[in-house]
């Protein structure tokens, strides 16, 4: 039986630049599911300029920069958290880490206020207040929603992943020699950063 | 010395799992295959018996067997479960899950465990696909298009359908990801990209269509999930939603979709042709270059699947001219393949014999797309049964028939047992005739405006209909002895012990026939391309000489 | 092939100037792109916001995930995934644009 073990244990070999093909790879697959939505987005949009024009006003610009602002931040603390365990600094790696989730939890309590400010004012689809507006804002409300809505649970995997990866630098195997895990959380942050920072200008800097 | 573990075939050898678990658990890319044959084989036999109950029902005008409800779920059920069941993981899932790392000298792929959760996904998939059926409101009447506003108005069981589907997805996406990493990563020392089996150039193309393409549906039908739950009025005509628009992203997936479907096919087909013609494949680079011309030109065709809706002139002008463009990289595979054939060393085995078929049958599937490509014939032949009868000449005809030419070919390989040759034509030939005589009929009733997914039709179709009918049965008798001379194979107690019976010259037919876990003693070095007959080679030179 | 089986690391000696360089960078064009769109220039406003966002992109995938310093296939990979997006939204447009 131990035999076969050891051929099993040969069997699973260490390659990082082929998990970070596999990782880059998947972030495509993210990539255009969200090039998806930013294809239906521009078809309305081109269709119904003017409504969405006053659609956004119903957007709070401050909010919607200040969560730009998290998340570019969150990006930074994020690599640097690599940065620090490939300098054998672990106690600076988790926190970096722990900063990134911290930061990720203020852009979702953002998203929160925003949201509940929206459906305070009856603005949520199928709401009356919404079938009453024009076709082109109730479009630009829905794509709202669902776009941020995805967003948002992409950042709560985001929370979840990264907490994982706090646990694993804490307990070791993410370490100086060994940060793949690390890095592969890192990627999938940094294009959750890169869907908002197409987010941001197309919902709320169209006024 | 020669280690003894090393010797166990992956079907006998004790990992640390047992009995079932040593198979639904297992991540040894070979077992994953026949898992991913079984499961796929299952629902092929039951998408072949909604097509019979369907083709059965339309023998005659008027309600013959069922009413038009069932009809209507039966197709829609047919294409979920041909389409996103049996034909796009059909090669790649099995196939190429068993056979990829073998060809280019890995012992797995790269991600091991990832395979096997695509396996497992699969099969949630299936299973919620299977269980929609029988929830409250029944099955889904969509299509398998789920084309809008019906998709949200109808009060059948579309949502699980369509999360299936979703899921699916994923298990095609996380298998492309791992054969493009495989790929890149583990080919054997000395096996550049251009020393690699065309079967290999063909399933990374493939995954590369799988990757980008695939998530394209996975937002639409997740948009369409949400339309029903919230109405958010994104597709919804009357909240000012654009039901062409869902038409489009629908499509920008499922068209490159059918080349999911074909590519692995095509690649099985130029494995075959050099082995049983003895030469080396004509145009080697032409293949491999071509198999990603149609990946990048078969993403850029899919609104010829809309010339009807209304769309601009310019759009309809442009998507026309794409669609002829991509014929020409098919194109020049067959010559590929006719050149290859040409003074060769034919043996006429039942691999060669459904390769033969698949060039056939495929030719007349792909021209018949060029005919639709053209606008104005478009117009009248839309929706009609000739549309039914192209995609089942390429869908069937082609992939379909790849599957069984790889199941021919690989067949000893994989089980260490050899069916009956003799009925393996006998197979070939009768589910050749039955398929021409199911389908052409199609052609024919649909150019002369028989319109298809319809439950009843006009007095002047009934003939074709009905011989189309006792082409299904003639199909299934063919299917029964093809697959029973399988079965009867697989329970001879002869093992098959000649690991090359056909002459082959790639890698797999140099390990023993049911392959050791890790596939190969030693990893080999490798410092010729493949399919090198250089016996006949020789006789060439001589000849022109 | 040229791939090392083994490469574990990227760049040599990591260092953390750099990126807190990109990160002010990246502040500083999002400053630039709400300061643009309060005043109204209509279309342009909107190609300007989108070709900073590129650049906001581009910094992002070059740096924070050290496309930079990785080999040229999977830049080549990336070029792949946006051709198959920018090739989606061109035809599309096909239909949309024209009567």
């Amino acid at each position: 039986m131990s035999v076969v073990a050891e051929h099993i244990s040969e069997h699973v070999h260490r390659d990082d630049l082929g998990s970070r093909m596999g990782i880059w790879l998947f972030l495509f697959t993210e990539l255009v599911l969200f090039g998806g939505m930013f294809l239906v987005y521009a078809v309305y949009r081109f269709t119904y300029q003017q409504e969405f024009h006053v659609a956004a006003k119903e957007l709070n610009t401050l909010i919607g920069t200040l969560n730009t602002l998290i998340l570019l931040t969150s990006s930074l603390t994020m690599v640097l958290a690599i940065v620090a365990i490939r300098k054998d600094n672990k106690f600076l790696s988790i926190f970096f880490q722990v900063i990134t989730i911290f930061l990720a939890f203020g852009f979702m309590v953002n998203k929160y206020f925003e949201w509940m400010a929206k459906i305070h004012h009856g603005i949520y689809p199928g709401s009356e207040t919404l079938l009453a507006k024009g076709n082109g804002e109730i479009l630009f409300f829905g794509l709202y929603y669902v776009m941020t809505g995805l967003h948002g649970l992409h950042v709560l995997i985001g929370m979840v992943l990264i907490g994982v990866m706090t646990r694993f630098t804490m307990k070791g195997t993410v370490n100086s020699d060994k940060y793949i895990h690390l890095e592969a959380a890192g990627l999938y942050w940094h294009l959750v950063d890169i869907i908002w920072i197409f987010l941001f200008p197309l919902f709320y800097l169209i006024t | 010395m020669h280690d003894k573990e090393q010797s166990v075939s992956y079907l006998d050898y004790k990992g640390k799992h047992s009995g079932i678990f040593a198979w639904i658990l297992s991540t040894d890319h070979k077992r994953i295959g026949l898992l991913y044959l079984m499961a796929s084989l299952l629902f092929f036999a039951v998408g072949v018996t909604f097509g019979f109950l369907m083709r059965l029902e339309l023998i005659a005008p008027g309600r013959t067997i069922m009413d038009a409800q069932t009809y209507n779920s039966l197709f829609t059920l047919h294409g979920i479960i041909m389409i996103f069941l049996f034909v796009i993981p059909g090669l790649p899932a099995v196939f190429g899950n068993f056979f990829l790392p073998i060809l280019i000298g890995a012992k797995d792929v790269a991600f091991p465990r990832l395979n096997l959760l695509s396996w497992w996904l699969y099969v949630l998939g299936a299973l919620l696909a299977v269980i929609s059926v029988f929830l409250p409101g029944g099955p889904a009447d969509t299509g398998w298009t789920f084309y809008i506003p019906y998709s949200i108005r109808s009060t059948t069981n579309v949502m699980p359908a369509l999360i299936a589907a979703f899921i699916l997805g994923f298990s095609s996406i996380l298998t492309g990801l791992n054969f493009i990493v495989t790929i890149h990563r583990m080919r054997a020392p000395g096996m550049t990209f251009f020393k690699m089996p065309l079967f290999a150039w063909s399933l990374y193309a493939t995954a590369w269509v799988q990757i980008l393409a695939t998530p394209i549906i996975g937002i639409t039908l997740l948009l369409v999930t949400v339309e029903r739950m919230f109405g958010v009025g994104l597709f919804d005509p009357a909240l000012g939603g654009d039901p062409v628009l869902y038409q489009h992203l629908f499509w920008i997936y499922s068209h490159p979709a059918v080349y999911i479907m074909i590519l692995p096919a095509m690649g099985v087909v130029t494995e075959i042709i050099p082995v049983f013609s003895h030469r080396t494949i004509f145009g080697y680079k032409f293949i491999a270059f071509s198999s990603c011309a149609i990946a990048l030109f078969g993403s850029m065709v899919w609104a010829h699947h809309m010339f009807t809706v209304g769309m601009s002139e310019t759009a309809q002008v442009i998507f026309s001219l794409l669609t002829f463009l991509v014929a020409i990289p098919s194109a020049i595979k067959v010559f590929n393949w006719v050149a290859t054939l040409y003074k060769g060393s034919i043996s006429t085995d039942a691999p060669l014999l459904y390769a033969l078929g698949f060039i056939f049958l495929f030719s007349i599937g792909g021209f018949t797309g060029l005919i639709q490509g053209a606008l104005s014939v478009n117009m009248h032949i839309h929706d009609t049964s000739f549309i039914v009868a192209h995609f089942h000449y390429v869908m069937f005809g082609g992939t379909g028939f790849g599957i069984f030419a790889a199941m021919h070919y690989w067949f000893p390989k994989m089980f260490g047992k050899m069916y009956n040759m003799k009925t393996a034509k006998v197979g070939f030939w009768t589910l050749f005739v039955g398929f021409n005589t199911l389908y052409f009929p199609m052609f024919v009733m649909g150019w002369l405006g028989m319109p298809r997914r319809y439950f009843d039709y006009l007095p002047e179709f009934q003939i074709y209909h009905f011989i189309s009918t006792i082409g299904s049965w003639i199909l299934i008798v063919g299917l029964i002895i093809m697959f029973t001379n399988f079965i009867k194979a697989l329970r001879s107690k002869t093992s098959y012990t000649n690991i090359n019976p056909w002459s082959g010259e790639t890698l797999e037919w140099t390990v023993p026939n049911k392959p050791p876990l890790e596939n190969f003693e030693v990893i080999p070095t490798i410092t010729a391309g493949p399919y090198e007959y250089k016996d006949n080679d020789e006789i060439l030179t001589k000849e022109d000489n | 092939m040229n791939e090392d089986h083994l490469q574990h690391t990227i760049e040599h000696k990591p260092t953390y100037g750099i990126y807190i360089l990109v990160w002010l960078v990246l502040l500083m064009l999002t400053g630039v792109t709400v300061a643009v769109a309060g005043i109204n220039f209509g279309n342009i406003t909107v190609a300007t916001a989108l070709t900073i966002a590129i650049v906001k992109s581009y910094l992002v995938l070059t740096f924070f995930m050290h496309l930079k310093a990785e080999t040229a296939t999977f830049k080549l990979f990336v070029g792949v995934a946006l051709l198959f997006l920018l090739i989606s939204i061109a035809l599309l447009f096909s239909d949309y644009s024209f009567l």
